[in-house]
């Protein structure tokens, strides 16, 4: 330790890795280590790639508005849809819900920041590197136009240009961001909880980032190998994916690794929302989650299963009867504990006191729709069904009732319900409201007639498609459900504008909550609590504002009481995991003072820089790779020798 | 604000349900899969139609338990604080059990029919190769010795064996109204059973994203009564007939043959009957007359289209193979007047 120290004082001495300190300023964003701040900076990256996502969404229905449409060519739509599915899965849904386990894990499990506050700056500058990596590509001959699934030989088949290679390192970037993201969170939520805050008594949202970080640790090294495996076969003449011309590969093999990624994607991107929901519907039913350990369950039990399924987007490659069969069964199970979920939920709901506030209706919302998306998805894994309806609208509408209806309507729901907490704000009840129903009658305008025009018989990923099949009629109203949608969103950015004009204070605890994240001010200070909460059971915040009689009925416990029975401070003299550690191993001592949190750095932003610039090196210029791997490393060196405080 | 939400949603399910009820009778849908015309697609169809109902029926258990728990129980000011109720296990158990059987249910004919679908059919089955490349079909005839393009014919009410195969990307080879779909992939033949019980032109279309012209590769089955078939057969297993000395399409034949400066037709495409035509790379044309369509059968064959289609591939079907020769309008009226007469 004495040498670490010494090293550590030649540093400050020379001054080089002065480690920064500013926490406020444009530039400290740069810097930040905050959990909260990253967790912003994921909300305000993933929105904008929303809206970007959102526009080629629009175009896509413009052009399909008409028969035989012109607004684009077949070769700027292939571009334009295959980035809106990039977009929105990986640039999206993926970094949202990350904004949302940001902000909300540590406040959730009383915790100060994650367990490595350099390594989450890290992953976000990582992602946002690999996002507008992927877009660069608008520049440099075009956007990847293989559909967002790549399936070889299609996106082996044209190395004259580099758009599929955007697509693979742009995706092995983000995975890159995800993976250190997913290990950090894992490592958060087992390490860090508050004293008393046993798994079974941490909030299902939590429980919902823990699984999810499991799926993408193991999830995301398959897709690695098969983006390496794809960009060899690009670059230098491997033939993993090939068998044409006596080539001993196999396009097949693409597929079973991107979908043995792919589905444990979907919940990946499914399971934030429901965590989401499961908080949500508590709160504006005043009633406990019902069958909290039934819920968690069953989402573990998605997350084992959902490694059993990928074979289902594959029934109509010619897998045989066996292997379809085999799929179809562990298909249809999987929706038994996704049923349990709904129904679950529903329970919550009832003889509760249900208030109709916009987080809840966006809720409800969600579960109205992701239950349409899940019985389409049945239908899928009835699988000669499934050779008609593959490949089809039909699928396209089961796909958005999961991802849009499902993810989109509870991640709303998540920004209704917290925007008070992130941002010290109340967002706008009546436009919050008009957003909902705008956005909700919009959302089934736009992709209910999926469902028609699929089993009709129209293929999906088609720039135009001809008079006299009878998609006419549906296309054009899914264009102006899309343009509902749309200006639904404006609401909301209208709402967001305006209540940030107000000077209006959220109070802590505007919605009656449970968690722990509503002890704190509005919104949190840096180091979140003054006194690191004790936790005593599930939902202990409310249990703290109820005492619950031998009937199961509620009264308010007396005011005062509240500080006598929970909020004991301690000192958490244990709880240090080194220098990174944010869970104040310092005094407890009223109103933050003194409590160490972790200083800024420079490192990880540095350390980020150094990936697209070797992705870029790999397509252009040897030096370039140089250029990358050096920054790279000078960013992991300075990174493990700074000082943790200046 | 609770009334709305249950109109609004009780509208929903009820647009939804009939929507798709109409659509399973819409007219003018020519790639309906909900109207199935062969044993194939009825097969599927039999099987998806009740799962479909009892979707339905869950949908509106759901979404009827939703509406009425909003309704219901939405917040009234003077309930007081709602008992907490923490769980229950034997509704858990219950939520979780019929699910689980009613899904065991719809598992049993699942399997049956993904068995069955696969079988090759039991007696007289007409064989037949079909190749896709970008962004066309390439069909063969290997117990009769007929190749054409984009337009499949078989006799009404004989079961058809299809062997799948890919000469470049995966493509997904799906007649709606006949079967399912089965992708093409490179390295391997899959195969697919049809078979239509009424004579009638059926329509299909690629239905794996294949790059440029993914949505111009379309094709036909047209199913005849047997004995026209077989003319139909008789007339195919001809060599071309050479066009009458003199005439433009015999002036057409030798730009065939001779391609201009740049490169000739013969470089990509068959006619059996001519001398140096041989080539497998484009569609054969031997009766290239005789087809109602040409170009993954999105273009009606008629002069105006083929000189179209002629002069600038790549600006009537964005990505096309077949390259520009720069060809005169001359040249092109000589084309358009011998590929129309190879009947």
């Amino acid at each position: 330790m004495a040498a670490v120290v010494d090293e550590q004082q030649v540093l400050r001495r020379r001054g080089v890795f002065r480690r920064p300190s500013a926490t406020t300023g444009a530039w400290s964003w740069f810097t930040t280590v905050d959990h909260k701040r990253i967790g912003k900076l994921y909300g305000y990256t993933s929105f904008a790639f929303f809206l970007l996502g959102g526009i080629e969404a629009l175009l896509i229905r413009l052009q399909l508005a008409r028969p035989n449409g012109q607004v684009l060519s077949a070769d700027v739509y292939n571009q334009i849809f295959t980035m809106h599915g990039i977009t929105m899965i990986f640039l999206v849904v993926m970094p949202m819900s990350g904004a949302f386990f940001n902000y909300l894990v540590p406040l959730m499990l009383g915790a100060r920041d994650v367990a490595f506050p350099r390594l989450n700056a890290f992953s976000y500058w990582v992602f946002l590197g690999g996002g507008l990596f992927l877009y660069s590509g608008i520049f440099l001959g075009g956007l990847p136009d293989g559909g967002w699934v790549g399936y070889a030989p299609l996106s082996t088949q044209n190395i004259a240009v580099h758009r599929m290679d955007f697509y693979a390192l742009g995706l092995l970037i983000l995975g890159i961001s995800s993976t250190v993201s997913a290990i950090n969170f894992a490592v958060t939520i087992i390490n860090m909880r508050a004293p008393g805050m046993s798994l079974m008594r941490m909030p299902v949202f939590v429980w919902m980032t823990l699984v999810v970080s499991f799926l993408l640790i193991f999830a995301l090294p398959v897709l690695t190998i098969g983006l390496v495996e794809l960009f060899f076969d690009r670059q230098f003449q491997t033939t993993f994916f090939q068998a044409a011309q006596g080539a001993q590969g196999d396009p097949i093999l693409w597929q079973h690794l991107f979908w043995l990624f792919g589905h444990p994607e979907v919940y990946i991107l499914i399971l934030p929302a429901m965590g989401i929901v499961s908080e949500v519907l508590p709160v504006f039913s005043r009633k406990p989650l019902f069958g909290y350990p039934v819920v968690v369950f069953s989402g573990i039990a998605i997350g084992f299963m959902g490694w059993g399924v990928w074979a289902h987007h594959m029934f109509v490659t010619g897998l045989g009867p066996v292997a379809n069969s085999a799929f179809a069964l562990s298909t249809m199970f999987i929706a038994v504990p996704t049923g349990v979920k709904i129904f679950n939920w529903l329970a919550t709901l009832w003889r509760g006191d249900i208030r109709l506030q916009t987080p809840m209706l966006f809720s409800l919302g969600f579960i109205a729709m992701f239950t349409i998306g899940g019985l389409s998805g049945v239908t899928h894994a009835v699988v000669p069904a499934d050779y008609q309806q593959s490949d089809t609208y039909y699928i396209v509408g089961h796909l958005h009732y999961v991802l849009f209806g499902g993810s989109i309507f509870g991640l709303f729901s998540g920004f209704y319900y917290w925007w008070p907490k992130f941002f010290g704000r109340m967002l706008s009840e009546g436009l919050g409201k008009l957003h909902f129903w705008l956005m909700i009658i919009g959302f089934n305008l736009t992709f209910g007639p999926f469902h028609i025009l699929g089993l009709q018989g129209m293929p999906r990923r088609i720039y135009r498609y001809e008079e006299g099949l009878g998609f006419d009629f549906w296309n054009l109203v899914s264009t102006v459900g899309a343009f509902m949608i749309a200006l639904s969103i404006a609401v909301f950015i209208f709402n967001v504008v305006r209540a940030h004009r107000r000077d209006e204070p959220a109070p802590e605890d505007p919605w009656d909550a449970r968690t722990l994240e509503w002890t704190t001010t509005s919104p949190p200070p840096a180091h979140n609590f003054d006194e690191i909460p004790v936790v005593r059971s599930l939902d202990d915040f409310w249990h703290r504002k109820y005492a619950e009689g031998q009937d199961g009925r509620l009264a308010p416990v007396v005011a005062g009481g509240a500080d006598a029975q929970g909020a004991v401070a301690v000192r958490r003299d244990d709880a240090g995991h080194g220098n990174d550690s944010g869970s104040g191993d310092g005094s407890g001592g009223h109103g933050g003072h003194g409590i160490h949190m972790p200083s800024p750095s420079y490192f990880p932003l540095l350390a980020a820089l150094g990936l697209p610039v070797l992705a870029f090196g790999l397509l252009y210029s040897t030096f370039l790779v140089a250029d990358g791997v050096l920054l790279l490393l000078l960013g992991l060196y300075g990174w493990a020798m700074e000082p943790s405080a200046e | 604000m609770s009334d709305r939400l249950k109109r609004r949603l009780g509208t929903g399910a009820l647009l939804t349900v009939s929507a798709v009820v109409l659509g399973a009778c819409a007219e003018n849908a020519p790639q309906d899969s909900l109207s199935p015309a062969g044993p194939y697609a009825r097969q599927i169809d039999t099987l998806f139609r009740p799962v479909f109902w009892i979707a339905v029926a869950v949908f509106v258990l759901v979404q009827g338990l939703l509406l009425y728990a909003v309704f219901r129980f939405r917040h009234r000011g003077d309930r007081g604080i709602p008992v907490q109720v923490h769980g229950n296990r034997r509704l858990e158990i219950a939520w979780t059990i019929i699910p689980a059987m009613l899904l065991a249910g719809i598992a049993i004919p699942t399997v049956g029919t993904i068995f069955s679908l696969d079988r090759r059919p039991a007696g007289d089955v007409l064989d037949i190769r079909v190749v896709g490349h970008q962004w066309w079909w390439d069909v063969e005839y290997p117990t009769l010795g007929v190749v054409t393009a984009n337009e499949v014919h078989i006799p009404a009410g004989r079961p058809v064996r299809l062997s799948l195969e890919t000469e470049d990307v995966i493509h997904s080879f799906w007649i709606p109204r006949l079967a399912g779909k089965q992708d093409m992939l490179p390295g391997r033949t899959t195969t697919l059973n049809i078979q239509a019980d009424e004579p009638g032109t059926y329509e299909g279309q690629c239905t794996e994203f294949c790059g440029a012209s993914h949505a111009n590769m379309q094709f036909l089955v047209i199913a005849q009564v047997p004995a026209e078939f077989d003319a139909w057969v008789q007339d195919q297993g001809r060599p071309a007939v050479a066009p009458a000395a003199g005439s433009p399409a015999a002036q057409g034949a030798e730009i065939f043959v001779r391609g201009t400066e740049v490169g000739s037709c013969v470089g990509c495409h068959a006619i059996e009957g001519v001398q140096g035509a041989e080539a497998r790379i484009g569609p054969n044309l031997t009766h290239f007359g005789s087809r109602a369509t040409f170009a993954g059968a999105i273009f009606q064959n008629n002069a105006e289209n083929l000189r179209a289609w002629l002069d600038d591939p790549d600006s009537v079907k964005p990505g096309a193979r077949m390259p520009d020769y720069n060809l005169t309008r001359e040249e092109i009226e000589a084309l358009v007047a011998y590929l129309q007469g190879l009947e």
